[in-house]
């Protein structure tokens, strides 16, 4: 069975969750044995911009090391076994630079998602 | 027209944060009145959501004590579908992601609920006619 998880919602939560809680079940999910492969639309195609860094958080004084790193669990992510795919018109959107994407990463025109989608089980939207 | 019979369902609200709680709680009730098996895997801050120390509280703005104000609680609502569920002959799953409750020390649920992991929600989801994400915005 092969699902594909579309992620939307972009840095939610990802301070207190130190990644994105998304692509985190996601990693889970492949870990455990599922075919499962990724979407990014909406703000979240920014994931897929290289050099991403967050510095760390002191709130309270409690002092937060070790930051989120989602660009990093999305190239982790794209592997011979799970593709991760970008909308190309929500990166145009943005004037975000296709040459700044990461590499692993695949484009989609939104007229192509009909077709792509038809080709798994089960589609999640998050 | 056949209907699938087992649906899973995620969830990640927070309880008393988002309608989209009660209209997926309202999606489980009318789906179990039809014989659905349900799947539930709570993620995020809906592991709260069979949190067994909620409790009702009076209203001043509404001018009434706590039993005439009779506050929802999801968690009686997911232990009235859990026991309409049995009383159809289907079942009601709720799964708690571990994690998710270490996090906020939501250990404490009403009877019925399991801990579980994201290899459970996969099972499940693959064990099911469809899923449905019910995500937070």
């Amino acid at each position: 069975m092969k699902h594909l998880n579309i992620v939307s919602s972009a840095y939610r939560a990802t301070i207190e969750e130190q990644d994105d809680t998304v692509v985190w079940i996601s990693h889970a999910m492949r870990n455990a044995g599922a075919g499962m492969d990724m979407l990014l639309r909406g703000a979240a195609v920014n994931y897929c911009v290289r050099d991403q860094k967050v510095g760390p958080v002191t709130i309270g004084g409690r002092a937060q090391k070790h930051a989120p790193d989602v660009h990093g669990q999305v190239r982790d992510f794209c592997s011979d076994v799970s593709k991760v795919y970008v909308v190309r018109e929500d990166l145009d959107e943005r004037a975000i630079d296709h040459r700044s994407l990461l590499q692993e990463v695949e484009f989609v025109d939104r007229n192509e998602l009909p077709a792509l989608l038809s080709g798994y089980d089960q589609v999640w939207h998050w | 027209m056949k209907y699938p019979r087992t649906f899973t369902i995620v969830l990640m609200d927070a309880p008393f944060e988002a309608s989209r709680t009660a209209t997926a709680l309202r999606v489980i009730d009318a789906a179990v009145r039809r014989g659905f098996a349900i799947n539930v895997f709570a993620y995020e801050g809906a592991v709260l959501l069979p949190f067994s120390h909620q409790q009702p509280h009076a209203n001043l703005v509404h001018g009434r004590d706590a039993e005439e104000e009779d506050h929802p609680l999801p968690r009686e609502w997911i232990a009235g579908l859990m026991g309409l569920a049995a009383k159809r002959g289907t079942a009601l799953h709720w799964i708690n992601c571990g994690l998710c409750v270490d996090e906020r020390g939501a250990g404490e649920a009403i009877d019925g609920v399991q801990r579980g992991t994201p290899a459970d929600l996969w099972k499940l989801a693959s064990a099911s006619d469809n899923t449905l994400i019910v995500a937070t915005a």
